[in-house]
């Protein structure tokens, strides 16, 4: 008897304990999902017409995309962008 | 891999709400929600006056994902911090966990009714397919899967707000700082913790030496 009032004391601590644990945050994308949620990757779609600006990657091409905005990105150094 | 952040640099941004407006136009945001705003310290203190955009900071360990009760936030790999309206309940939890007030609520009734709860998304849409009209009626445009940077840095007139890849951005930042030649005041110890300037550095003790003399 104070055994099993023991185990179910040790489970319900456990149980209690379980709600203290924090949620982990790595980005995760499986099966279409982050952490669960659906979104598709940035890199999942084709690019805009030329006339919208919008670079140039194949679909699927994570490097390709990473590049275009990287050229997005070093396109805010005004100091690069005007002396060279 | 990516970790896309914003950076507003205090010495440039001149309050002139381009960032708000250009968020406001991108996403269609509605009346009374902001993603993005202006805070400007010491206002009319001539030489004193400093103001800085802000809005959700896609933190590298998010309050907002720590709280939510429903479990709504999730961040993709560029490290952006997104949330799922469809499962928002709109409780709040994340307005108080966050230190830059990110999350905002629309008012959704005649007695205040607060709705789902709205963010900065990075311009990164949401759970909806990408670049779809549900997502921008929910999220906003989805610029990062057109390949372009948040509308509120791009816009920036004197490029104070800085949005992309940390690294990529630190960098830029770091070379307008030696360009300014504003020296070691800019940075560090004694810009952070209010040292004098001209306070001499405490002086490092030379490391004991082992071995043989």
């Amino acid at each position: 008897m104070r055994l099993a009032l023991r185990l179910a004391l040790l489970l319900a601590a456990v149980l209690a304990l379980v709600a203290c644990s924090e949620k982990e945050q790595v980005a995760e994308f499986k099966r279409g999902k982050y952490q669960g949620k659906p979104d598709n990757q940035s890199w999942a779609n084709d690019p805009l017409p030329a006339e919208f600006r919008g670079g140039t990657w194949a679909k699927g091409d994570r490097t390709a995309w990473e590049e275009q905005i990287k050229k997005r990105q070093l396109a805010q150094h005004e100091y690069r962008r005007i002396y060279q | 891999m990516a970790r896309m952040k914003f950076l507003c640099d205090a010495e440039r941004c001149i309050e002139c709400n381009g960032c708000v407006t250009a968020c406001k136009n991108e996403n269609e945001v509605p009346w009374g929600v902001n993603r993005r705003r202006v805070v400007t310290i010491n206002d009319g203190v001539v030489g004193a006056e400093k103001s800085i955009s802000v809005a959700c900071m896609h933190c590298s360990d998010a309050p907002c994902m720590a709280v939510c009760p429903v479990d709504c936030f999730y961040r993709t790999d560029d490290g952006v911090v997104l949330h799922d309206k469809d499962l928002c309940i709109g409780c709040g939890y994340c307005f108080y966990a966050c230190p830059f007030g990110a999350p905002q609520f629309p008012q959704a009734g005649a007695f205040g009714l607060r709705g789902k709860m709205d963010k900065c998304t990075f311009c990164a849409g949401g759970p909806e397919p990408d670049r779809s009209d549900a997502e921008f009626r929910k999220y906003g445009r989805n610029r990062l899967a057109e390949g372009k940077l948040p509308a509120c840095a791009e816009m920036c007139s004197t490029k104070a707000l800085l949005g992309g890849d940390g690294d990529v951005i630190a960098d830029i930042y770091r070379e307008r700082v030696l360009r300014r030649g504003r020296g070691a005041d800019l940075w560090g110890w004694s810009s952070a913790y209010g040292v004098k300037p001209g306070a001499q550095p405490p002086v490092q003790q030379p490391a004991p030496t082992r071995g043989k003399s």
